[in-house]
C-alpha cells in the first residue's frame, strides 16, 4: 500500500477542463487583486511578546488555526470529493480542477485572499480568517484526493449490498464511505497537518507594504525571535512546536492508526498491526466505556434516525438538469469571461522585461528544485531501503521519521539563511536546503514502504541465485521501488516549488535578501504590492508545475503503475 | 392457483452507444411465482447475474420492464434481497453489527434491531459469535452472517448469487441443507427464491424450477419443472436424470463444422467467440474420453471425474467442439477420429494438430493475415485490439485477443512480446503459413 498516493488521474494528459480551470484560477486571483487595490495603505500590528510564558497561549492559538482550517478541508472534502465521484459531468470539471489547485503555489494567494478580506472585514478578523484559509490550502487537497480515490475504488459487491438493504445517504456515509476511506483519510491527516505547521510561520506573519496583519501565535513568536535575532527565545519558540507536534502525534494520529486498523479491507489479520500505548490506556478505561454506552452510544442512534430522515434515498439514474441549471451555468461562464477579459488586461500591463525575467524565474527555481529532489533521492533511497529491509529498525524508527517529517523546516530555516549568507551565493545554497528540508520525507516514507513491501521470497531468489549487491538493486530493489520513488518525487516537487516562495527571498527585520526565482518574483510583487506582477508570475508558476505533471511525472506513473507494480 | 409475485416483460439490456452496440440481454419473459424456488443457470457471460440486478432495482434495464406484484418497479425493491457470491460483509462491523445496519436502513428501532439481529444469528447457528469481525470467520460462517442478514428485511423474494460457489464443498452442502429445511418448512417469510447458479447439480438439488439461458446474446432458451420431492438423493435415477436434460439444454447439439466456426470477421453480424479454457484441461478432457468406452460419456458425469466445475465443463465442451475434436448429441460426448488423434499424439503432434485446427477459425484467420500483411509480420496489441473493437465490445475483445495469444502461442503460430506489447508471427508459424499457401497455389 503506498501510505501518500498523490492524486494522479489516469486519463487523459490535457483536456478541455484544464483550460476552464486556469480561467478560473486567473480569475479568482484577479477579483482579490481588485479589492486588494481599496484596502487602507497602513495597518498596525500587534505586539508579539517573545517572554517564554506567552508560549501556551500562542501554541494555543496555532492549534486552534491548523485545527479550524482542518476543519473545513474535511467538510471541503466530503462535499467536493463526493460530487466528483458521483457526478460524472462535474468529475470533468472537478478533477482538473484540483490536480491544478494543488499546484498553485499557496503563498501567492494570501494577499488576494487577506487583502479582499479586509476590506469586507475589520483587520483582525480579516487576518485571523486569511490565515486559516491560507492553512486550509495547504492541508485539503490531499485529503480530497484521497477522499475521491476511496469513493472510486469502493468494491461493487458492497456498495450493491447497501443498494439492495437500502441504506439512506446518511448510512451509507457512516457504515461504508467513511470506514473504506478511513486508513488513506488518516494517512493523509497527518500529512496535511505536517503541511499546516510548514506553512503556520507564513500565515501568522504577513505583512504586505506597509499594512501589518501579524497574528499571536508560534508562527509569529518565532518569526519576532529572528528578527529580533534573540536566539534564546528561538530555541523556546522551536522547542514548543515540537512539543505541540510531539503530543499530536502520541496522543491523537497513533491512537487513531491503532483504532482504524480494523477498517482494512483485507479478510486476513494483520501480522504487525500499528499500536499507541494512549490508544490501550484508552480502551482499558471503564470511565470511558461508561460515557460511551451511557452518552455516545445513544446520541449516535438518534443522529442516525434524524440524519436518516433527512437524508432520502438514493435517487436513481441521472437527473436531467432543468433550465434553471442551465441558465446559472450560463451566467458563471459569462462572469467567467469577463473576469478572464479583465485578467488578461492586467497581464498585458506586465512591461515585456519583466515576462523575461519571470521566464528566467522559472528557470532558476526548476534548476533548485531538481537539485534538491537529486539529493534527497541520493540519501533516502539507501538510507529507506535499510530501514524497511529491516522490520526491527523500521518498527523503531518509522515513528521518529514521521515526527522529523512533521517539524517544520520553515521554523529553522532563518538560523539557516543567516549562517549561510555569509558565503558567495549563500541564499541559493540556503534556498536548495530549505526545499531539501520540506520535501525529503515524503520520498523516505515512501521508499522505507516500497522497501517493506518486497514480498520475501523474491529476497530469497535473489541470495539462492548469488547475484552481486549491483545486481540486486538492479534486478530487484530499483524496480519494486520505482513506483513507491515516483509516488514521493511526485509530492516533494510540487512542495519544493511552493517553498521557493518562502526560500528565495527573506526579510530579516528591515534587511531584505533575495536571489533570482520565481518565488522571489511572487514575494517581492507581495511586498511591494505590485499586484500585475503577482498574477503574472503566480500563473507562470501555476503553468509549469501543471506542464511538469502533465508531460513528465504523470509518465512516470503510469510507467510505474503499469510495469513495476509488484501485486 | 399461484399468484404471480414478478414478472419481467420484453427486458432488454444493451451496451455501448451504437454502431458498437452490444446486447447483453435480449427480451426476456420471465414471470415468477408464489411458492416457487427458480434456479437461473447458464453459461458464463450469458447476463444472469445482469438479470438478477435488474430484478432487484439495482440496474436499470435499457427497455422493458420489471413488475412486483403487479407494480412497475421503480428503484431497489424494498421486498427483495440479494445473497452475495462473495457475502458482501461489511469487514469494519461486527456480525452482529452486519446483521443490524439492514434493519437499521429499514427504520427498525435501535433496541429492537439487537434483539432481532441476535435471533437471526441464533437461528443460523451463529450464537457466541455476534463480536467477532467477518474476518475471524470461515466462509461458510460468513455466508450465514449474508443469509442473517437477508432475512432480517423479511424479503419476500430472496435473490442468490451463486451463494455457494466460494465455498469448500462441505460447507457449501451444509448450508445447502440448511436453507432448504428453513424454506420448505415455512420457517421463512419469502415467498420465492431465485438462485444464480452455474452448477446444474446444485440446481437440480433445490430448485422446482430451472431457467436456462445461453449467451450472445442472452436470452432464455428453456424453462423446465423438477418434479422430485425433497430431500433429493442425487445418486437417485430420477435425479440423474434431470441432471443430464439440463446438460443436454446446455451443451446443445455439435452443428456442421460451418455454423460450428461461425462467419469470417469480415463479414456482418458477431462473430464466434472463442470459450476462455484452460488447455491443459482440454487435453485431460479428450485424453479421458479416449479411454472410456467407444470414447463417449455422459456430459453429467464429468465434473465429478475431472474435477471440475460444470461451468467449466461447458466451456471445455465448446472449445473441443469448435476444433472439431468432440461431437456433443442429447447430453453426450463423444470424440471424433481427430480428438483421438490429438489425445494418442505426442506433445509436438498435438501442437501440430492444434495448430491447424484453430488456423480455421475466423478468428485465427483474420489476425494471422493482418500479421502477415503487416511489416515485419508484428503489430502493435492496441492495434489489434482496436480492430477487435468493431466486433466486440471492450473487455470481451480483450479477453478474445488473450486467449487468441494462448492459443497461438501454444500453437507456436503467434507470439507475444509483454515488455513492448507487440504480437507477432512466431517463426513456426510463417514456415506453416507459407507451406500452406505454397501447397494451395499448387493445387491450381
Amino acid at each position: 500500500m503506498l501510505l501518500f498516493k498523490p492524486g494522479q488521474p489516469t486519463q487523459h494528459l490535457a483536456s478541455w477542463g484544464d483550460l476552464v480551470v486556469l480561467v478560473i484560477i486567473a480569475v479568482l486571483i484577479y477579483s482579490g487583486v481588485r479589492l486588494a487595490f481599496r484596502t487602507p495603505s497602513v495597518i498596525e500590528g500587534p505586539q508579539i511578546s517573545l517572554a517564554p510564558t506567552s508560549l501556551p497561549w500562542y501554541a494555543m492559538l496555532s492549534v486552534g488555526r491548523v485545527f479550524a482550517a482542518y476543519g473545513f478541508s474535511l467538510l471541503f472534502t466530503f462535499l467536493y470529493g463526493s460530487a466528483a465521484a458521483r457526478n460524472r459531468r462535474a468529475e470533468q470539471i472537478l478533477l482538473p480542477l484540483l490536480d491544478v489547485l494543488q499546484s498553485v503555489p499557496i503563498l501567492s494567494f494570501l494577499p488576494v485572499v487577506l487583502l479582499s478580506f479586509s476590506v469586507i472585514l475589520p483587520a483582525r478578523a480579516a487576518a485571523e480568517l486569511a490565515s486559516i484559509v491560507l492553512i486550509f490550502t495547504s492541508q485539503v487537497w490531499n485529503l480530497t484526493f484521497a477522499w475521491y480515490q476511496s469513493l472510486k475504488t469502493i468494491p461493487n459487491e458492497l456498495r450493491e449490498a447497501s443498494g439492495v438493504f437500502g441504506l439512506n445517504r446518511w448510512l451509507r456515509f457512516k457504515f461504508l464511505e467513511l470506514p473504506f476511506a478511513a486508513l488513506s483519510l488518516i494517512w493523509n491527516s497527518m500529512m496535511s497537518w505536517a503541511g499546516g505547521w510548514f506553512f503556520l510561520m507564513a500565515a501568522e506573519t504577513f505583512t504586505v507594504g506597509e499594512r501589518d496583519f501579524r497574528l499571536p501565535g508560534l508562527g509569529s513568536y518565532i518569526q519576532e525571535a529572528v528578527a529580533q535575532a534573540n536566539p534564546h527565545a528561538l530555541l523556546w519558540g522551536i522547542g514548543a512546536l515540537i512539543f505541540v507536534i510531539v503530543l499530536f502525534d502520541q496522543l491523537l494520529w497513533r491512537p487513531l492508526l491503532a483504532w482504524a486498523d480494523r477498517f482494512k479491507l483485507e479478510m486476513v489479520e494483520s501480522e504487525h498491526p500499528p499500536r499507541s500505548w494512549f490508544y490501550e490506556a484508552l480502551r482499558s478505561s471503564r470511565l470511558l466505556r461508561w460515557l460511551s454506552e451511557h452518552f455516545w452510544r445513544p446520541i449516535s442512534e438518534r443522529l442516525d434516525v434524524l440524519l436518516g430522515r433527512l437524508a432520502p434515498q438514493e435517487l436513481q439514474g441521472p437527473s436531467e438538469s432543468s433550465w434553471l441549471g442551465k441558465i446559472l451555468w450560463g451566467l458563471v461562464g459569462v462572469g467567467l469571461l469577463i473576469g478572464a477579459y479583465r485578467a488578461l488586461e492586467m497581464l498585458v500591463r506586465v512591461p515585456i522585461e519583466q515576462w523575461g525575467v519571470i521566464v528566467l524565474g522559472v528557470g532558476a527555481t526548476l534548476l533548485r528544485v531538481s537539485i534538491a529532489l537529486g539529493i534527497a533521492l541520493a540519501w533516502t533511497i539507501p538510507a529507506g531501503v535499510l530501514i524497511g529491509m529491516n522490520p526491527r529498525w523500521a518498527a523503531y524508527l518509522q515513528p521518529l521519521v514521521q515526527i522529523a517529517a512533521s517539524v517544520p523546516a520553515t521554523a529553522f530555516f532563518p538560523l539557516l539563511a543567516l549562517f549561510f549568507l555569509g558565503f558567495a551565493g549563500g541564499l541559493n545554497i540556503a534556498a536548495i536546503l530549505l526545499m531539501l528540508m520540506g520535501t525529503q520525507w515524503y520520498l523516505l516514507f515512501n521508499v522505507i514502504a516500497g522497501a517493506a513491501a518486497i514480498p520475501q521470497d523474491l529476497k530469497y531468489t535473489t541470495v539462492l541465485l548469488h547475484l552481486s549487491s549491483w545486481e540486486r538493486w538492479r534486478t530487484l530493489i530499483l524496480p519494486a521501488l520505482f513506483p513507491y520513488i515516483i509516488t514521493g518525487a511526485i509530492t516533494a516537487s510540487g512542495g519544493a516549488w511552493n517553498a521557493s516562495i518562502v526560500a528565495e527571498y527573506i526579510e530579516f527585520g528591515d534587511r531584505t535578501v533575495r536571489t533570482l526565482g520565481i518565488g522571489a518574483l511572487i514575494a517581492q510583487a507581495t511586498a511591494v504590492g505590485d499586484y500585475p506582477l503577482l498574477l503574472a508570475a503566480t500563473l507562470s508558476m501555476v503553468g509549469a508545475v501543471v506542464l511538469i505533471n502533465r508531460f513528465f511525472w504523470r509518465r512516470l506513473y503510469r510507467l510505474a503503475e503499469e510495469q513495476y507494480r509488484l501485486e | 392457483m399461484s399468484v404471480p409475485l414478478l414478472e419481467l416483460r420484453h427486458v432488454t439490456q444493451v451496451y455501448g452507444t451504437p454502431p458498437r452496440q452490444f446486447i447483453a440481454i435480449d427480451d426476456i419473459n420471465l414471470t415468477i411465482f408464489e411458492g416457487e424456488f427458480v434456479a437461473l443457470v447458464g453459461p458464463s457471460g450469458c447476463g444472469k447475474s445482469t438479470l438478477l440486478r435488474i430484478i432487484t432495482g439495482l440496474q436499470r434495464p435499457t427497455s422493458g420492464e420489471v413488475l412486483y406484484r403487479g407494480t412497475v418497479l421503480t428503484g431497489v425493491n424494498p421486498y427483495a434481497t440479494i445473497v452475495f457470491q462473495t457475502f458482501a460483509l461489511f469487514p469494519w462491523l461486527t456480525v452482529q453489527e452486519n446483521v443490524e445496519v439492514a434493519l437499521k436502513a429499514r427504520g427498525v428501532p435501535p433496541r429492537l434491531c439487537a434483539q432481532r439481529a441476535i435471533e437471526l444469528l441464533d437461528r443460523v447457528g451463529l450464537d457466541g459469535f455476534e463480536n467477532a469481525y467477518p474476518r475471524e470467520l470461515s466462509g461458510g460462517m460468513r455466508q450465514k452472517v449474508g443469509f442473517a442478514r437477508a432475512m432480517a428485511v423479511e424479503p419476500e423474494l430472496l435473490c442468490m448469487d451463486e451463494p455457494f460457489s466460494a465455498l469448500d464443498v462441505l460447507s457449501a452442502e451444509a448450508l445447502r441443507g440448511d436453507l432448504l429445511e428453513l424454506w420448505t418448512r415455512g420457517q421463512i417469510p419469502t415467498r420465492a427464491i431465485l438462485m444464480v447458479t452455474h452448477n446444474i447439480e446444485e440446481a437440480v438439488f433445490m430448485a422446482d424450477r430451472i431457467v436456462v439461458m445461453d449467451k450472445d446474446p442472452g436470452r432464455i432458451i428453456a424453462d423446465l419443472r423438477v418434479e422430485l420431492p425433497h430431500p433429493r438423493p442425487r445418486k437417485a435415477p430420477a435425479f440423474l436424470e434431470t441432471v443430464d436434460r439440463v446438460y443436454a439444454i446446455l451443451a446443445g447439439q455439435t452443428q456442421p463444422e460451418h455454423v460450428e466456426i461461425g462467419a469470417a470477421l469480415s463479414e456482418p453480424g458477431r462473430p464466434r467467440t472463442l470459450p476462455n479454457i484452460s488447455l491443459n484441461k482440454l487435453a485431460s478432457l479428450l485424453e479421458h474420453l479416449a479411454e472410456m468406452p467407444q470414447a463417449r460419456a455422459d456430459l453429467y458425469q464429468l465434473p465429478e471425474k475431472l474435477a471440475i466445475s460444470s461451468d467449466a465443463l461447458l466451456s471445455l465442451t465448446d472449445a473441443a467442439e469448435l476444433l472439431g475434436f468432440v461431437t456433443v448429441a442429447q447430453g453426450d460426448i463423444e470424440l471424433t477420429p481427430l480428438g483421438l488423434a490429438f489425445a494418442e499424439a505426442s506433445i509436438q503432434a498435438r501442437k501440430e494438430i492444434f495448430s491447424s485446427r484453430i488456423r480455421r477459425l475466423p478468428l485465427f484467420s483474420w489476425l494471422l493475415e493482418m500479421l502477415w500483411a503487416a511489416e515485419n509480420h508484428q503489430l502493435p496489441r492496441d492495434v489489434v485490439l482496436e480492430a477487435l473493437e468493431s466486433k466486440f465490445h471492450r473487455e470481451e475483445a480483450e479477453r478474445q485477443l488473450e486467449i487468441a495469444v494462448t492459443w497461438g502461442r501454444y500453437a507456436e503460430l503467434v507470439a507475444y512480446d509483454d515488455s513492448t506489447q507487440t504480437i507477432s508471427l512466431d517463426p513456426t508459424g510463417i514456415t506453416a503459413l507459407v507451406q500452406s499457401e505454397l501447397a494451395k497455389a499448387l493445387q491450381k
